[in-house]
């Protein structure tokens, strides 16, 4: 048995308006690839939310592993064609806090592994606000791998790549799912490939949820995707 | 030129002033920030003409004002954005109000405003040059301090929020840095145009460097072959300098647009 990281209990959240997520239960273990699924407005990024902790539940209880280290990838970000840094500066955006403002010795070591882990080696020094939509989901993601996360949760990152890119893209997060045993939170409406990787499921849904491993991912809009 | 004490001081502070400008400048671009750089110099010109009318020096009426209104900026806007353009509307209203109604109750007379904001080779002492270069070594030693946390919320404020930055707090401190350097910056080019060193030469870099550090090395350096070549060409033609510093930085960002749209045709 792998040791659980999240565990989620009767959680419910509301906002001023309306319910959002109500009495959800589910647990997430180690080394586990989750895909989350459901249509857009169904709470999905809420509930990523919760578990980065920017927003409390309104009901029900949210436990997570001391010291967790959570990699993130959120689902807007502001990078227009000036965006003037290179993928690897980018990338080392994410070493932050008091120290010297150049790089040490180790966390540039640490920049080229990333960079090698999501493919990016040939384009590394080009202005990031110049790179295709693939290779921009690529660097987000070597981004949120340089603190050595336990757990990473991608937040919609295939929604505007082209059928090819988005395999390239999720062929990266299996590998460091299955290497080095990454536990990945994939947050998709996206049926078809939400059936391919993940090898669990949490399908939320207007009036409640399903859950369990991928093999009983059953319905019938296999081959389309939500809108 | 240099066996005159008031060209050794004007070019010991411009080299200062394009330096903290070169560096701020990065931050300023990056945060999208021009038109909050534009109204704190505006406050600095009811600052000083505050600091004349209750006899303190220019600098140091403009070191209040702008440190008060970042502050205040900053408390009121808090994280909406859209609200912040609002409220620094207004403040910069109000404090261009006030500096015109303190000039005229001070009595001096009308150079004393151009000065303020045109900026003034001559009027720079030796004592004040010591009081920039004290506030420009502060500004230098806070930033290396905060630099990764501010780079990160500067360069990637969405992703920087889950990195436990003090994003606000970081906010806080870098218009009270932007203060200090708009107060700075103002001795020689002038309240008015103090945006063309905070703005021009960074906004041009990024189209030449893609890391942090060359984007703030190429800033320094147009903002000073700008003050140094706008102080030599007003030295030798008795224009003033404002409008060489101001056409030389204007000239450098027009060729980096130019240069930016040569480069993506060709690819
Ligand atoms: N801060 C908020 N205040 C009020 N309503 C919100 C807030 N954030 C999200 N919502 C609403 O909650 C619902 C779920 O949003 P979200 O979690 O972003 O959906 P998804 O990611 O599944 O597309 C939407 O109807 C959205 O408008
Ligand atoms: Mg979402």
């Amino acid at each position: 048995m792998s040791e659980t990281l999240i565990s989620v209990q009767n959680l419910s959240l509301n906002f001023p308006n309306h319910q959002v997520l109500s009495n959800l239960s589910f647990d997430i273990k180690r080394g586990e690839f989750l895909g989350v699924i459901g249509e857009n407005g169904v709470g999905k990024t809420t509930l990523v939310r919760v578990i980065l902790d920017q927003l409390k539940p309104s009901a029900g209880k949210i436990k997570i592993k001391s010291g967790l280290k959570i990699g993130y990838v959120p689902q807007f970000r502001n990078v227009d064609v000036e965006y003037p840094l290179s993928i690897k500066d980018f990338i080392s955006l994410n070493f932050t806090g008091i120290k010297l403002p150049w790089l040490s010795r180790k966390e540039k070591q640490k920049v080229q592994t990333v960079i090698k882990q999501v493919n990016l080696e040939h384009i590394s020094k080009r202005p990031l606000g110049l790179a295709s939509g693939g290779e921009k989901q690529k660097a987000y993601l070597a981004q949120a791998l340089i603190n050595d996360p336990d757990l990473l949760i991608l937040d919609e990152s295939t929604a505007s790549l082209d059928p090819n890119t988005k395999r390239e893209l999720l062929d990266v997060v299996l590998k460091l799912n299955k290497q080095l045993g990454l536990t990945i939170i994939f947050v998709s409406h996206d049926m078809q490939v939400i059936h391919e990787y993940p090898d669990h499921f949490l399908w939320l849904t207007k009036n409640g949820y399903t859950t369990g491993p991928i093999s009983e991912l059953h319905n019938d809009s296999k081959e389309g995707e939500y809108v | 030129m240099f066996s005159f004490e008031f060209m050794r001081n004007a070019y010991l502070a411009g080299t200062l002033i394009a330096i903290v400008s070169g560096i701020m400048g990065v931050f300023v671009v990056a945060r999208n920030m021009p038109f909050m750089t534009h109204t704190l110099s505006e406050i600095g010109f009811a600052g000083a003409a505050f600091g004349i009318f209750i006899g303190w020096t220019p600098l140091n009426g403009m070191l209040a004002f702008t440190t008060v209104s970042s502050i205040l900026v900053g408390e009121l806007s808090g994280a909406v954005q859209s609200r912040r353009e609002s409220v620094i509307s207004a403040i910069s209203g109000l404090f261009i109000g006030l500096g015109i109604l303190f000039l005229s109750l001070s009595n001096k007379n009308s150079s004393y405003a151009t000065n303020i904001l045109f900026g003034s080779v001559i009027g720079i002492s030796h004592q004040e040059v010591i009081q920039m270069a004290t506030l420009s070594v502060l500004v230098l030693v806070v930033l290396f301090f905060i630099f990764r946390n501010l780079k990160d919320d500067s360069f990637d404020s969405v992703g920087a929020k889950t990195n436990h930055i003090h994003a606000a707090l970081i906010s806080i401190v870098f218009l009270v840095l932007l203060a200090f350097s708009v107060s700075v910056a103002a001795q020689i080019v002038g309240s008015l145009l103090i945006f063309v060193l905070l703005t021009l030469p960074a906004a041009s870099s990024k189209y030449f460097a893609h890391s942090v550090i060359s984007m703030m090395m190429l800033a320094i350096g147009f903002a000073i072959f700008g003050v140094w070549f706008g102080l030599y060409l007003g030295y030798i033609t008795n224009w003033p300098v404002t409008f060489f510093i101001a056409s030389i930085e204007a000239v450098i960002y027009g060729s980096a647009l130019l240069y930016n749209a040569i480069a993506n045709k060709s690819k």
